[in-house]
Order: C-alpha cells, then structure tokens, then sequence
C-alpha cells in the first residue's frame, strides 16, 4: 500500500489509505449521515431509523451469505430465484388453501425447514456444478436464476392454481409482524457467519481458496468441499430471507426478492469485500447494507424518484468495484 | 567501457550504445539505487548479477520508461535519454526479454511478432496483409533459427522456442539494445546452448546486450564484462575474465561466503547400489503413466537426501505431482511407511508427506494472503477445537513465529503482510516453513532454489539437511546438476520419463551424469 499516494496525488494519500482498508463503507454511511440528517424531514427519528433496519434485515441476511461465496472467488446470482421458490415451497407447506399441513401446530417449523432446505439444495447443485464439472460461477447460478425463478412460478399454478399463496399461519407471520423477532433471526445469521468465516477452519479455508485453488489444493484444502459448502451457506442464507420476506408480506410468492439482486453483491463490494476473491469480512458488508439502507430510506424521505435512486445506487456499486479493482492493482504494482 | 562508482563520469564513453551516470532512485524514502554508473557498448554482452533486492529490476525499469530516475543520467548513443513510457524505450530501440514471457499465448508466432504494427493492406486499411505478415515472420524466424511454421500458436512451443520468438520480437522492432531478465531459468540445456549461440550471433551484429542472470556460470562464459550490484550500488565491474565464481559470490553477497553447498559426508550405512534397504520410509514400484513416466522404483531411506535429475521435460516434475496425488498414475504403487499411498493431497499430507512445487506463485504459496496464513495453511486442522473446527489463532501465531526464526525469515517482514512483498528468496522460506511445519516424514522439493539469490539459497540447503538429520526422507529435483551433487546422498537421473541411472555420494561424476541424462535408456 506504499504506492497508494501515486493514484490520488500526494496530498490524497490519507484518503488513498480509507479507500484502501476496510472502512470504506463505514466511511460511506457516516457520510450519508451526515448528508440526510439536516435535509430529510425526520430522518434521525427514532422510528425511521429502527424502519430502516428493520427494512434492510433481508438484504442483510443474503448480502452476508454472498461474502462467503465471494471470498471463495465465486459469485452466486441464484439467490433471488432461492427466494421465490423456498417462499413457493414454504407456502406449499404452510398455508393457503391447499397446504400440505394446513392447520397443524407443526406447520410453521415444517415449513421453515421445507424452505431452507429448498435453499441448501440449490447451493449444493450450484456448488456442485463450479467445483466438480468445473463451470464458471456466474453462469451455473445465472441459469440456476432461470430454472428455479421459472420452477417457483410453475409449482404455484400448478399446485395452487394462483400467483400467490396467502393464509400463513400465525405463527409464521409473527416473524414479521414482530420485529424484534425477525431482527434476532438475521442478527443471530450474520453473526454465526462471522463467526465461521473469521474464526473456523472452514473459514480460513473459503479465504485460502478465493486467494489461490491449486496452492490450497497442494497445501491439503479439500477444495471441491470447502467451494460446495460456501454455495450450500449462500443458499441456506437466501432461503432465510426468504423467512423473512415471506413473514413480513403475509404470502407466498415466487416474485419475493426480484429486485434485489444488484444491492447483494454492491453491499458485500462496497463494504470492501474483493470480487476476486480471498479478501472479504462480514462486518463489512453490514456496512455496506447499512449504507445501501440509509441512501435508500434518505433519498426516500426526499421524495427521490425511485429510479434515480436505482441509479444513485448503481454509481455507488460501481464505484465501490472500481475500488476493488484498483486495490488489485495497487498490489499488482508493488510487486 | 565500465566505469566503477570510484571514477564515475571521467570516462564518458561515446560508443557506449547505453550509459548510465550517477543514477539514484528510491520508493518512500528507501533508497534502491545509490549512483549507479555503467555503460553497454554495442555488440558487447555485459553480465548484471546481484542479490534480489541488488537494484536490478529497478535499473531495468528505469530503462523501459516503467519509473523515472531521481537523480542521474541515462544517455542512449550519447544522447540523453529521458522515456516517458514503454513506447519511448521501444523507440529507442530498447527490448526486453523477460524471465514470464510477455506473449500471448493463444496467437500466433507471426500475430506476437508483429502485434503492435501489423502490416497493413493496400491504401493503409485496417486490414492486414496476411502474405508480408507471413514473409516478415519468416525472414525473422530466420534470423534467430526457429524452424517453424509462422501461424503456429505460441501455447504449443516448448520455452525455449518461445524464448526466440521474444528475440525475433525484439528484432523485428529494430531493437539495438536488448536486456535479457533471467533468461535461461526455464529452459533445457540444450535449449540454453541454443540462446547462447544466438547472443554470440547479435553480439557479432553490433547489438548491446544486458544478461541478468543468478546462473554466474554463464555470465562468466558469455559475457564481456561483468557489473556487480549490491544494495543499490555498483560493487565490482570488469572483463569477465578478471572475475571467477567465488569472486561474484563474495561480491554481491559482502562477506566471504565460503561455501554453498554444506558439507555432506558418504552416508556410511546403505552404500552397496541395489542392496536390499530395510525399512524404507518411501517405497515407489512399478509407476508407469503412458507418456508421462515409465516403470519408476526406488526407494527412499529415513534421513536420506535424493537428487532426481535430468533435462526440462523428463518426467522429474511430473513424477512428483504423481506421489503427491495431483496427477494419476496407471500401473505401479507407491508406499509410506508400508501401506499404499493414495487419496486427494490432504490425505497424502496427513499421512506425511509435503510438496514444494516449482511454481511458487502459481501454486506454492496465496500470493495475496498472509505470511502466517501461508505457513499455517497444511497444517491448521491441527489448531482447531471440534465441534465446529474452531481456529486457536493464538496456537497458530506462536507455532508460526517459531517456525519463522527456524526458516530464517527477513526480522522485517510482519506476520500479516502479504507474502506478495517478500522477496523471491523470503517466499520460498515461507513453502518451507509451511512444509516443516507439518513435520513430514517425506518432502519432495520441485526446484527448491530457482529464481533464489544465493544467501537464501545456501540457507535452504541447510534446513534440507537438518530436515534429513531428523529422520526425514527428502526428495530434490533440481535441473541444476551442481545443486544435487552439493546436497545429495544420492541421485537418480532420468530421461524421458525412465531413470537411467543412479549415483551415491563418493561416485558423483558429472560427465556420467550427464550422459545418462542425455542417453536414451536401454530397451
């Protein structure tokens, strides 16, 4: 990082150096801060801010199951498709009309575990597809996108013969209903997976693999399983949001989450996490949620078009891969 | 034509096709070069040795335009030579042939050589003439004796060829200087004898030539003069007749280093060739993979240190890869204290045995990633706590702190930097450590001291050898006949993928060697 002065020009060098660490997008949301508090009509009110996090919980949850593939030099683009079909499978199993377990008191967990076990399976098939047959991640989870985007949209005409699948039970609905509760669930999630990615042997090796395949391959990494269980976390984790998204919007529906694609992966590259894999942490991709929530919520308040949010959003997640690219280069050139 | 720092700018050559005056330049206040002078005169070979870290890449990209010199002079046939960029060396007629080849491996010989400058169609279209592109191509390939056809991509040329694709590169851009950066570490003697040759041919041509090189060896046979870099400073500079080995050695390293290679005694157990050895800790018999190796066995005794040598391409390599589980093999067994050895490499290395490739970068070491998560890489499943795997990064710090003053590791270096700064030399102790780390009953060393400045390298002759006098078996392939005789109790060589001989400490004979490197094996 010596050279870090010669991009910016020796004045900028400090703030070569913010842009270089892991505190960009701690960085970032300060300034936003910053920017919104006087502007936006209550934007430092208590309620609008537990509304934003309460908001920005789901994209949490799959922004921080995405670090973990992209530490291991992947991408996973499924999750949306995760969403809709584990929220399909999960109504299946719940509510509606024709729920398999309608009116039992053992519906709820059923149905959760139905949903992330709809998750789990679909990272295992992606994971599966990059390490054994050796396909590029972008396109085994952008098809993946397709086949079960479509298959959620199939099973529920089929199976329900409606768009969307509503009478969940209440105890399910508490989930969104009750904040705090849902707020526990994301929180306990993306911790856990800090906790695995900082602490455990799986997660030196997710990074060991991101940084280099054949030399952790040489140094004993069962690389196939370490690729497979970071696609099986991705999915587990998108089917938890789908938990939430479910609960919070009282249906089943395979159109849960279509949007939200683009803000998973910013959230994990602004806060600092490297699309070339080895280099990430889940703290900062917190910040990176919270900086796409609080843009989000204070552009809202200023009644922002949605669109030029989409676009604000977008500068920003470029930029933030700008800076992942420039990083890369920086070590390139100090060799 | 050499000026040595002492009588600097009194003897300003003007048929120096290169000079360098008093050049200084440093990064963030570390000074890397300290009044560099020296000159290149045309159709002269001048050697540039030093340690890693001399100053040498740091002179040559001064040269390319990649940096600009704080204080000094550079001046190209007298004139002051001032680039900007890559393009100005260019023209100026200044070419690069570098230790990674800078070609692009899926086109063609003919579209490498003349990628910057096409010849283009009548009325200068953006199209290509594909006939002058083709007789170009030839007339160049001509003139640096590569027999091939110019459309032949340069993925399916062995190094060496390469290597004088780069040459009719630097040749079809007129070049009068050419820099040579650690030419002759991927190639084949043969190969080798073939670019020497050619360097003979440009220097009869009038082309000024720098050869970088650790092989002094052949500095001292090629080169006209030599330039000593240490520290920034030019040490010693001369005809290469006026220098021997051991002088260049003292020379860049400052201190009188007696000896490389430790000295190695006759193992006194074990001597009579072929006598049945009890007890073996490797026992390899019968490995065969079409077109690969054939009817590889041998033995490897406890505390034992064996050499396999033999030209590029005679299978040393891929035998590793083989016991290591990276590659498959058809027929034949290998065995670890006994029992059969297979499974994906963590298994192997769990059982006890290590692998340093040779290719540190691509496959030693997370070029990115730590010092200590490089070291502790092989061996962290042995920090964690069931049941969820829990890291005890305490116990990892301190087993690779130790580990790190065992290897002799730069004091620094930080434990969280990336192994990416380090020098050749410092990386290669880091594999090492990470090897030793995993107290192996077996290590296979791939080219242990390539691309390694010769302090580092006599330190990780050491370490080989105390590893040996532990009760390990070690494995050395080298494509250095010197380096397996100096640390070798015995030496296999091989030759299309068979050994074709075996030699002991006491019977080394170079030429024997050699021979059996270079002969084909007996049906």
């Amino acid at each position: 990082m010596t050279s870090a002065g010669t991009i910016g020009g020796r004045g900028s060098r400090s703030v070569a150096r913010i842009l270089g660490s892991g505190h960009f997008g701690l960085v970032l949301c300060l300034m936003a801060a910053v920017a919104f508090a006087p502007v936006a009509p209550g934007f430092l009110s208590s309620g609008n801010l537990a509304n934003i996090l309460v908001g920005a919980l789901p994209l949490l949850v799959l922004a921080t199951g995405q670090t973990i593939v992209l530490v291991t030099g992947g991408i996973d683009l499924s999750v949306t498709a995760v969403i809709g079909l584990a929220s399909i499978v999960g109504a299946l199993v719940m509510g509606g009309e024709h729920g398999w377990m309608r009116g039992s008191p053992m519906a709820m967990p059923v149905g959760i575990a139905a949903m992330l076990g709809t998750g789990a399976t679909i990272g295992f098939l992606n994971g599966f597809c990059v390490a054994r047959l050796r396909m590029p991640a972008f396109m085994v989870t952008l098809v993946a996108t397709m086949t079960f985007g479509g298959l959620a949209v199939w099973l529920v005409k089929q199976a329900a013969g409606v768009e969307s699948i509503y009478g969940l039970p209440a105890s399910f609905l508490a989930l969104g209903s009750r904040p705090a509760l849902a707020a526990c669930l994301a929180v306990l999630a993306t911790v856990a997976a800090h906790l695995l990615l900082g602490r455990t042997l799986l997660g030196r090796w997710f990074h060991a693999v991101g940084h280099n395949p054949r030399a952790s391959l040489i140094s004993g990494v069962p690389v196939g399983r370490v690729t497979v269980a970071a696609y099986v976390v991705s999915g587990i984790f998108a089917a938890l949001a789908s938990v939430l998204i479910t609960a919070r919007l009282e249906t089943g529906s395979p159109n849960h989450g279509k949007a939200l694609l683009l803000d998973v992966i910013g959230a994990a590259v602004i806060g600092g996490t490297s699309l070339s894999g080895g280099r990430g942490k889940v703290v900062w991709t917190v910040h990176g949620v919270l900086f796409l929530a609080l843009l989000g919520n204070g552009m809202d308040l200023l009644n922002v078009s949605d669109f030029l949010v989409t676009i604000a959003k977008g500068a920003v997640i470029l930029v933030a891969a700008l800076l992942d690219v420039w990083r890369r280069r920086l070590a390139i050139d100090a060799e | 034509m050499i000026a040595s720092t002492e009588d600097r700018g009194t003897t300003a050559e003007p048929s120096d096709a290169v000079r360098f005056d008093g050049i200084v330049k440093g990064f963030t206040g570390v000074p890397v070069l300290k009044g560099v002078s020296f000159g290149v005169a045309a159709g002269k070979v001048v050697g540039l040795v030093g340690e890693n870290g001399a100053g040498k890449s740091t002179l040559m990209n001064l040269l390319g335009g990649n940096l600009r010199p704080d204080a000094g002079t550079i001046r190209r046939d007298g004139r002051p030579y001032t680039p900007q960029g890559p393009d100005d060396a260019r023209a100026a007629g200044i070419a690069f042939v570098h230790q990674e080849l800078n070609l692009f491996p899926n086109l063609s010989i003919a579209e490498n050589l003349f990628l910057r400058d096409f010849p283009r169609g009548p009325g200068r279209l953006p199209w290509i003439d594909r006939g002058a592109l083709r007789a170009k191509s030839e007339a160049l390939l001509l003139q640096v004796g590569l027999d091939r056809d110019p459309a032949t991509p340069v993925e399916r040329l062995p190094a060496g060829e390469r290597q004088l694709v780069e040459i009719a590169k630097a040749l079809g851009a007129d070049a009068r200087v050419i820099l040579f950066d650690e030419p002759t570490t991927s190639l084949s003697s043969v190969e080798r004898e073939r670019l020497f040759a050619l360097v003979a041919k440009l220097r009869d041509r009038g082309i000024a030539m720098v050869y970088i090189s650790h092989a002094l060896g052949d500095v001292l046979r090629l080169c006209d003069d030599v330039v000593v870099l240490r520290d920034g400073e030019v040490v010693g500079a001369g005809a290469a007749t006026s220098f021997d080995h051991d002088r260049l050695v003292s020379l860049m390293v400052g201190r009188q280093l007696t000896q490389l290679y430790p000295e190695r005694l006759p193992r006194t157990h074990d001597v009579a060739p072929g006598a049945p050895v009890r007890g073996p800790v490797l026992e390899v018999s019968g490995v065969s993979q079409p077109g690969i190796v054939r009817d590889i066995s041998f033995q490897l005794v406890a505390g034992e240190v064996l050499g396999i040598s033999g030209l590029m391409g005679a299978g040393r390599s891929e035998l590793a890869r083989i016991l290591f589980g990276l590659d498959p093999h058809g027929t034949g067994e290998i065995r670890l204290d006994g029992e059969r050895l297979d499974g994906p490499p963590g298994e192997r290395i769990r059982r006890g045995l290590a692998f340093l490739t040779e290719d540190r970068r691509g496959e030693g070491l997370c070029m990115e990633a730590s010092i200590t998560d490089n070291m502790a890489l092989a061996t962290l499943r042995s920090h964690t706590r069931t049941p969820a795997r829990w890291l005890d990064s305490r116990a990892v710090d301190l087993v690779v702190g130790l580990m790190r003053d065992a290897v002799r590791l730069s004091p620094k270096a930080k434990g969280a930097d990336a192994v990416r700064t380090l020098s050749g030399g410092n990386q290669q102790k880091v594999v090492l450590g990470k090897w030793l780390l995993a107290a192996p009953k077996v290590l296979v060393l791939d080219e242990p001291t390539r691309g390694i400045d010769i302090g580092a390298k006599s330190e990780i002759y050491q370490l080989v050898h105390r590893l040996a006098d532990r009760g390990a078996g070690v494995i050395v392939i080298s494509s250095e006949l010197e380096e397996v005789v100096g640390i070798c109790d015995r030496v296999l060589v091989m030759r299309h993928g068979a050994i074709t001989g075996e030699f002991r400490r006491g019977g080394f004979d170079r030429e024997k060697m050699l021979a059996a490197a270079l002969v084909a094996p007996k049906p």
